[in-house]
């Protein structure tokens, strides 16, 4: 009787979380569906899970007829300098704020918080406003210069709660032994928050990848547009083409998922470790 | 190896005071134990001389240099943590080996030590492991192995078997000792355990909030308490006390416990007829006998079999009385018992100061 229960609880718990990734997944298998459908079948056919004919046109005209391949590069670009930058200056915040206790620290925590708490709307115009006259508007650094601003508070607390999960002991230790606190730092502490350096980067780069209005706002000409402006350049005055939205779509997924595909191993250790501290 | 001078030295946090002027030389080779309740400030004091802690006053001399100013890594000193602080990501031959890596000794020598270290703690065959495949006695062998590479001045130890079960730190005990037997070297160790402490020390330095209360050989400090702190702190079960007015009027010395029972001392302690006093004896020398002469009538209220000896508690003169014997059956509970004190085994301390009068 026992055992029976058991089954059924575990199918059950199964079938619920299968449901739940279908749900989440649904969009993504939507997006490819169109992608591989032809123009004439999208309208023709009615709701179906698969066309009846699947071609790949719409990849083969978005790679080499379209502005995407740049798209492309400015949005690896971009995402990928935030996503270092604000990984290296988190890792140095966030060791200061969890090794030493200075003057103000209260007050810089503070501010930090400060600037999650507004909606990012209120500020482009004031952001536009600073950027503009230095000439960083339609360019990729400023671009960059942005996100490492709007990322960095969160990634250093998010770092923080890296260190404090690593014993104080480990660098006394390594400072006994003959180490420079910069040295401890490099050879004993950094080595272990490997984990939440991957974490902090795959957080940071899958913003910056996705962020939509800074780039819309910030960005006019084509050669620094980044990859989600580039999509809305698929909506007409008068019409939108899906099939090729969905392609680039699909292809911007690409990056994405390979960036966690190869970092994966060290996200997931690195958000529990995070989570649970010691 | 070398001495080390501490001097006047103290610690304050903002306006908490941690340490309240600690003075103390520690000779070259000496094993010295700091012993004392949590947060008396041993381990604040140990860190000092580590330099993982500023000094907010005072001085502390290594091998006769001051080393106030000086980094942890230029102080030639080893320590084992508590937590034993091994490095996860490296193996435990890197982690021995950090140190001598760190000063750029030769690959040979780095080898020779290592494996030197690692046959006299038996590490040997555990060399290429990671401290996450080894089990608390191995991880704490590493942190003692990783201190004895370099042949530091002298040793730290920061209650380095506070995380082992007792049978293991019993072991580890022992090591220690022959290991500082071996080497000889100078040796600083804080614990809270104070059978630690009697075993290991050459001396011990009992503290509490802040404050040494008296330093001395083991047996110096559980024979001759300088106050009722040291008293009630080192042996275990804890001393018996017995608050009581002194009384020398007629020339027979004697301590008045109430309900009209006396107890009389060997001879004249150092305060005024009628002073607030505390007799102290040791449970085990306590004597519980059927009609001795001079006994307290009382009775008993609970038996403790350790296996070892048994520990009696018994009501006598409206305090409960602790009596250890290595006799089995001595009594059982609510026997009716006679309970003395040996004049020569009896500890006065005035009960406003705490300090030792007799």
């Amino acid at each position: 009787m026992r055992s029976n229960k058991r089954i059924v609880a575990t199918i059950a718990h199964r079938a619920a979380i299968l449901c739940y990734v279908a749900f989440a997944l649904f969009p993504l298998f939507w997006v490819l569906k169109i992608s591989v459908t032809p123009n004439d079948l999208l309208y023709s056919e009615g709701v179906r899970l698969w066309p009846s004919r699947a071609v790949f046109d719409h990849f083969d005209f978005v790679i080499r007829h379209s502005d995407f391949p740049l798209f492309f590069r400015n949005s690896m670009i971009v995402s990928l300098s935030t996503a270092v930058i604000v990984t290296i200056l988190s890792s140095l915040g966030g060791y200061a704020m969890s090794r030493f206790s200075f003057r103000g620290k209260f007050w810089i925590v503070g501010l930090m918080l400060l600037t999650q708490m507004f909606p990012l709307v209120m500020l482009i115009a004031p952001i536009f406003k600073i950027l503009s006259p230095l000439g960083l508007t339609n360019s990729l650094s400023g671009l960059v210069l942005v996100y490492v601003a709007f990322n960095v508070p969160f990634a250093t607390f998010l770092m923080q709660s890296f260190f404090d999960g690593i014993p104080k002991d480990l660098e006394e230790a390594a400072m006994i032994d003959g180490a420079t606190r910069f040295m401890a730092f490099r050879q004993i502490i950094l080595p272990l928050t490997l984990p939440g350096m991957a974490a902090t980067l795959g957080f940071v780069f899958t913003a910056a990848w996705s962020e939509l209005l800074f780039a819309l706002m910030l960005i006019s000409g084509v050669d620094a547009s980044t990859f989600p402006v580039g999509l809305l350049s698929f909506v007409s005055k008068f019409s939108v083409d899906f099939g090729q939205m969905m392609a680039a779509g699909v292809l911007a997924l690409i990056p994405a998922c390979l960036f966690f595909f190869f970092i994966q191993r060290y996200l997931v250790q690195g958000l529990t470790a995070g989570a649970v501290k010691g | 190896m070398a001495s080390i001078d501490i001097k006047d030295v103290r610690k304050a946090y903002g306006s908490v005071k941690i340490l309240h002027g600690v003075d103390l030389t520690i000779q070259d080779g000496e094993f010295v134990v700091l012993v004392g309740p949590s947060g008396c400030g041993k381990s604040t004091l140990l860190r000092m001389i580590a330099g993982l802690e500023d000094i907010s006053a005072g001085e502390i001399k290594i091998g006769g240099k001051r080393v106030n100013e000086l980094d942890p890594k230029d102080r030639d000193i080893a320590m084992v943590f508590q937590s034993y602080a091994l490095y996860p990501h490296m193996t435990v031959a890197g982690n021995m080996s950090y140190s001598l890596r760190l000063r750029k000794t030769a690959k040979e020598k780095i080898a020779s030590a290592i494996s030197g270290a690692a046959e006299k703690l038996s590490l040997t065959p555990l060399m290429e492991r990671r401290p996450k495949a080894l089990s608390g006695g191995q991880r704490q062998r590493v942190a003692m192995g990783r201190a004895i590479v370099r042949s530091p001045k002298a040793f730290l130890f920061d209650e380095p078997l506070s995380n082992l079960d007792a049978r293991l730190r019993e072991h580890m005990r022992g090591e220690i000792k022959k290991l500082h037997q071996d080497l000889g070297a100078t040796s600083i160790y804080v614990t809270h355990d104070q059978i630690e402490a009697m075993t290991l020390a050459d001396r011990i330095v009992a503290m509490n909030a802040g404050i040494v209360q008296q330093v001395g050989s083991p047996l110096d400090l559980y024979d001759r308490p300088a106050n009722l702190f040291v008293a009630g702190f080192m042996g275990s079960p804890a001393m018996n006390m017995f608050e009581g007015t002194y009384r020398a009027t007629d020339g027979a010395p004697r301590v008045e416990l109430g309900q009209g029972v006396t107890v009389a001392l060997a001879g004249p302690a150092s305060t005024a007829d009628g002073a607030r006093v505390t007799l102290g004896i040791r449970p085990e020398h306590v004597v519980v006998g059927k009609n001795e002469p001079e006994s307290i009538p009382a009775q008993i209220d609970l038996v403790e079999p350790t296996g070892f000896g048994t520990i009696l508690h018994a009501n006598a003169f409206g305090s409960d009385v602790k009596a250890f014997s290595l006799e089995r059956g001595l009594a059982a509970r609510g026997d009716t018992v006679s309970v003395s004190f040996p004049v020569e085994r009896i500890h006065l301390f005035d009960t406003t100061t705490g300090s030792r009068i007799g």
